[in-house]
């Protein structure tokens, strides 16, 4: 990779840290309806993962998905305006934080319901197949959902049918408050790979180059038709399950020493060490702190959505669609 | 004219439209290879390949799954559940997924996807192979609900299903599968929505559904033996529902009772009964029967479950109520 493309990783990492804690203030401070499931601490896998991708390809995301999305280029200020409810976000306030979606840039959606995206991609990537087109899709889950049965289902339909998918097992190390050794005996979940003949791989989950390598190569091996890849990037979510959530459920010490291996400080060190110089990196940070504040100015200033807005878009306007509203 | 079976019309549809376009599908258990359950697939996989017909493992979820991711992106998929009774396997991906996708992403996804399944009992296939569950389904907003009674119905519904831009439940019933009737050489389609007068009559609105169709026409010609002329309206697709035809009926006889084999709490019955009673109040000179099953899961006995689904006799005993 050249250096700008390097620093182009560490940006959209800014993007999403930045994005999240402006987020999760919002929320804080009660601007924000419903609740929140923030990625900081996690934005070495979406970024890793989606820089590995084809423009074409698609993610499949989860209820944390802010950063798998602006990772694939979803628009700050339509993304920053769902997540405040308003008209201008990208689902027109309808989604909200678990159901951001941007098909035009490939992102099928978040998932409210833990494990529910993954037999979805394996009908993205069969669409795939079918059409010839080498596209690929990345579908992150999180450990808790590599135990709901569509996990078992998906995986061994993807790898009978050889569906270009890879399938992203971003483990946080809980399932909510409960945690991976609580709720799994297997230590990696790259290990069920074996179970469904396919190829299982851990990564450092912080480190961006480790993920984006061994995404192209599952990628590589989606586009030759060799069927999918079960790719664990081992990580940590810093706010908890929730904005707002206390975390008694964790270990004494065991948030300050994820905290010390923090992706972005990893990161940085690692530019700054290739030669990039530190105030080029801390003018590139303010950039993305000003584009975020534009977010929040947009979806702040933009309207809330009408009210009989909640009745369109339920079904396509066919015949049969328009007349089953009554 | 000529007669086909129902089994028979849903193939000739599907065969149809696999012919008409390449982007439809078919996904399910056993219905390539083996040729379906029911045997409605049967030569498909001969005639199409594995790669249009395609035999999935025993997993309703990642069956659902599949074909809405690709219906997201275009394909036209359409899925074999082999009993109604499996929805429960992967109600997620129908009722939290498949409905929702196109509201929660403010209408951005367009879902051309047909879930196919026979429900209904009447072959001692007891409490898990033997529901009629539309009423979990005609709850959930974003699908649209399709129960067809006769071959015509069938064959025409199925086409218009596969063509739909939106979800459709396509709900077949499992003891009609033999039942024949006259079904036209050619290309035809039923438009979704459009309620069928199966029998006209003055005197009583007998709206039924599915097989229960034919139990309501066994009344009606018993009934006009004593004089009582019965109009016996088959919704044939339940979202969107015909209002309209219903309301039209009952304005001309006054009477309703509705019929189907579902438990009769928390119906369809409920529902038609509440429309034409906000809807047509003043028309009514009777209370609306409805004929159901009993509020119990399905027995094994033969002679259990007749006594707990509705009955010809069941029919006509709630016709002469409304009759008074």
């Amino acid at each position: 990779m050249t250096k700008e493309e390097l620093v182009l990783l560490h940006k959209t990492m800014l993007q999403i840290r930045h994005f999240e804690h402006e987020v999760a203030k919002a929320f804080l401070a009660g601007r924000i309806p419903g609740f929140l499931h923030s990625s900081v601490g996690q934005e070495a896998v979406a970024v890793g993962v989606c820089s590995a991708l084809r423009e074409d390809d698609y993610v499949v995301s989860t209820h944390r998905g802010h950063g798998h999305v602006l990772a694939k280029g979803a628009d700050l200020k339509a993304m920053m305006a769902e997540i405040y409810g308003k008209v201008t976000g990208c689902c027109k306030g309808k989604g909200g934080s678990m159901h951001i979606a941007d098909f035009d840039r490939g992102i099928v959606g978040a998932n409210g319901i833990v494990g529910g995206g993954i037999p979805i991609a394996n009908g993205v990537a069969l669409a795939a197949k079918k059409r010839k087109n080498g596209q690929v899709v990345a579908c992150f889950f999180g450990d808790g959902a590599s135990n709901q049965g569509t996990f078992h289902e998906a995986l061994n339909l993807a790898s009978i049918w050889d569906l270009p998918v890879v399938f992203v097992a971003e483990n946080n190390m809980y399932g909510m408050g409960t945690s991976q050794r609580r709720h799994q005996k297997v230590e990696n979940i790259a290990d069920r790979a074996a179970a469904y003949k396919i190829p299982g791989a851990v990564v450092d989950g912080n480190d961006v180059l480790a993920v984006r390598e061994a995404t192209l190569a599952a990628c590589d091996r989606a586009r030759r038709g060799e069927g999918p890849t079960l790719l664990e990037c081992k990580t940590y979510r810093h706010y908890g399950h929730f904005v707002g959530d206390p975390g008694l459920y964790r270990e004494p010490g065991e948030l300050e020493a994820w905290m010390e291996r923090d992706p972005l400080i990893l990161f940085r060190r690692y530019l700054e060490k290739q030669g990039v110089p530190a105030a080029a990196l801390d003018e590139l940070e303010a950039q993305v702190i000003e584009e975020v504040r534009e977010a929040v100015d947009f979806a702040h200033r933009s309207d809330e959505p009408a009210e009989e807005t909640a009745l369109e878009d339920v079904y396509a306007p066919t015949e049969a669609g328009r007349r089953a509203i009554w | 004219m000529r007669e086909i079976t129902c089994r028979e019309a849903v193939r000739e549809a599907l065969r149809e439209e696999l012919q008409r376009d390449e982007d439809v599908f078919l996904i399910g258990e056993d219905i390539g290879f083996y040729g379906g359950t029911n045997k409605v697939t049967e030569g498909l996989w001969q005639e199409f390949g594995p790669e249009r017909i395609m035999d999935t493992p025993i997993s309703e979820a990642a069956i659902i799954g599949a074909a809405l991711g690709a219906a997201a992106v275009g394909m036209r998929p359409v899925a074999e559940i082999m009993f109604v009774d499996f929805i429960g396997v992967c109600m997620d991906q129908i009722a939290n997924q498949a409905a929702k996708l196109r509201y929660m992403t403010g209408g951005k996804v367009t879902l051309p996807l047909t879930i196919r399944t026979p429900g209904g009992a009447g072959r001692s296939a007891a409490a898990q192979h033997s529901q009629s569950l539309e009423a979990w389904l005609i709850h959930t907003p974003g699908l649209l609900v399709v129960m067809p009674s006769t071959p015509y119905d069938t064959k025409g519904l199925l086409k218009a299903a596969i063509r739909e831009d939106n979800p459709v439940v396509f709900i077949e019933n499992k003891m009609l599968y033999n039942t024949k009737g006259p079904v036209p050489e050619g290309e035809y389609v039923i438009p979704l929505g459009k309620a069928d007068i199966k029998r006209e009559g003055r005197d009583v609105t007998v709206v039924a559904t599915s097989r229960m169709v034919y139990f309501a026409l066994e009344a009606a010609a018993q009934l006009a033996a004593e004089g009582i002329e019965c109009e016996i309206v088959d919704p044939r697709t339940l979202v969107p529902l015909d209002k309209e035809a219903i309301l039209e009926s009952v304005a001309k006889t006054g009477r309703l009772v509705v019929v189907h084999e579902a438990p009769e709490r928390g119906g369809f019955g409920a529902e038609v009964a509440a429309i034409v009673v906000n809807e047509a109040f003043d028309y009514l000179d009777a209370p609306i029967q409805r004929v159901c099953s009993k509020n119990t899961p399905m027995p094994f006995s033969p002679r259990l479950e007749r006594f707990i689904t509705p009955q010809v006799e069941d029919i006509i005993a709630a016709v002469r109520t409304v009759m008074g």
